[in-house]
């Protein structure tokens, strides 16, 4: 948790104060498949029935730069550097035309990835850490990270059941480990989560045990948000034996 | 912290770049080199700066619609520059070409700078890019640089400008001052950099001769590289595990 007044990893930005922002800033991170998109739904419709002003934001919806990487990856073309730094070059234009000025503003803005994602893959792609690192450097330390933490065999799971076939791109098809989409997904994903996990403690990633139903997890997500912004008035969800009970 | 150096070329290719501000003729000079070199029959492959197919719509984009900050100009520029590094430039030094790039990292290095993005940022961010083996700087004072651009061309653009520093309303007296920054930084590098330095007031003849000279000395004296080696270092070909 950061309460403190916003700042940067690395060196500022340019020409951007961070003095005068009074959101929050609330990263989701995980791995592909793990549920992510659900949780910032939910998080979205409760934070704003709270009365809060919510933007969400994601990879690869900047104004600059998502369609490039879309086009990018349609074609199969993308070099793993090239693939890192389109990324960043999104993520960058969001930061500062999008995140910073709803901090600006007062919103709660709720991230779906951030850097840790762009870091992750360069390095299960075998870049160096300190390089991607120092280029990632110009984002600002959310005030809090969780990471939703699932095994390969419920991601595996998850992709069968709820989109039905295996992505390319989630499956890292780019890294040449295997022939087809399965072994690979599998291998790409244990790179991926061993790379999250290296930086859970230097980054203060809040682990949150993504293998269970979705409705735990968002009850763990609320209590800790409640309890984290307690001036925000957010209403915590019973406790957890009470929320299975009622699901049951 | 001392910035980060670029990766030795350890190919059998030769790496040979062009850098100076707009105006100074080096690509004039950049091409009449590749003339001269495929002249002998030797393989020599070409770069441009912002010419990746991948990324270059997306530049252009930003550019008219005039959305950039010193951050996102510098990163979309960097990823340009990689994609080319990755699916061009590494190969063909693999394959024993003589790459000629016109403008390389270091025109990031001095741009970016001054627009006001961290210098130790931007040099780590080019730190896969390989080691020119030959770097030309055309040297040209401000002055007659602006004479061959007002002289030569259709309008001066925004970012070239640059505009979007925000040193003057008037488009040429902002060229007047950006690139006078950006020729500061390109001397202030030169020696770091081992840059050769060509006077780019001489005649077009004058500054090939110099260049072939150069280059000729280059191809001739330098021992073969040794074979590729496997190393830890960032760069674009660490990626294959």
């Amino acid at each position: 948790m950061n309460l403190t007044p916003l700042q940067f990893y690395g060196d500022a930005l340019p020409d951007v104060d961070l003095s005068e922002l009074q959101g929050k800033l609330i990263v989701i991170e995980g791995p592909d498949a793990v549920g992510r998109t659900t949780q910032v739904e939910r998080l979205r419709a409760w934070l704003e029935a709270s009365g809060h002003a919510v933007l969400d934001t994601g990879m690869a919806r900047s104004a600059l730069a998502g369609k490039g990487i879309q086009q990018a990856k349609d074609g199969n073309t993308f070099g793993p550097i090239t693939m890192t730094l389109f990324y960043a070059t999104d993520f960058a234009d969001r930061l500062e035309n999008e995140i910073i000025p709803a901090l600006r503003a007062g919103f709660v803005v709720l991230t779906d990835r951030y850097i840790f994602s762009i870091i992750a893959r360069a390095i299960a792609r075998g870049e160096d850490r300190r390089w991607i690192e120092n280029v990632a450097s110009f984002a600002i330390v959310p005030h809090v990270v969780y990471y939703l933490r699932a095994g390969v065999p419920d991601l595996v799971s998850r992709v069968v059941v709820g989109r039905g076939q295996f992505d390319y791109w989630e499956s890292g098809m780019d890294l040449g480990l295997a022939k087809d989409m399965y072994d690979s997904f599998v291998k790409y994903q244990e790179k991926l989560i061993r790379a999250l996990d290296s930086m859970s403690d230097r980054y203060g990633f809040i682990t949150i045990d993504a293998s269970r139903p979705p409705e735990e997890i968002f009850a763990d997500l609320q209590r800790s948000i409640a309890q984290l912004f307690g001036g925000m008035n957010l209403p915590a969800p019973p406790p957890v034996r009470a929320a299975r009970r009622k699901q049951a | 912290m001392p910035l980060p150096p670029l990766q030795p070329n350890r190919h059998k290719g030769k790496l040979i770049i062009v850098e100076g501000i707009d105006g100074s003729g080096k690509s004039t000079q950049l091409s009449l080199l590749a003339q001269y070199l495929r002249a002998q029959g030797k393989p020599v492959a070409f770069s441009a700066w912002n010419s990746s197919p991948l990324v270059k719509e997306t530049t252009r984009r930003g550019k008219k619609k005039e959305m950039f900050t010193p951050t996102t100009f510098s990163l979309i520029h960097a990823t340009d520059f990689a994609d080319r590094m990755e699916r061009y430039i590494l190969p063909m030094l693999k394959a024993g070409a003589i790459v000629c790039a016109d403008r390389y990292a270091f025109t990031a290095f001095a741009r970016d700078v001054v627009r006001g993005v961290s210098r130790q940022w931007v040099r780590n961010l080019y730190r896969f890019a390989v080691k020119p083996n030959l770097a030309f700087y055309f040297r040209v004072p401000l002055e007659v640089a602006i004479g061959r651009i007002l002289g030569g061309r259709d309008a001066i653009k925004y970012y070239e400008a640059g505009m979007d520093v925000g040193l003057s309303r008037n488009i040429v007296e902002s060229f007047r001052l950006f690139q006078g920054r950006i020729l500061e930084e390109y001397d202030a590098m030169a020696e770091e950099m081992g840059f050769h330095i060509i006077d780019a007031t001489g005649s077009i003849e004058k500054q090939q001769q110099q260049m072939r000279a150069i280059v000729d000395r280059e191809l001739s004296s330098s021992p073969p590289a040794p074979s590729p080696r496997r190393r830890s270092a960032p760069s674009a070909e660490g990626q294959a595990q």
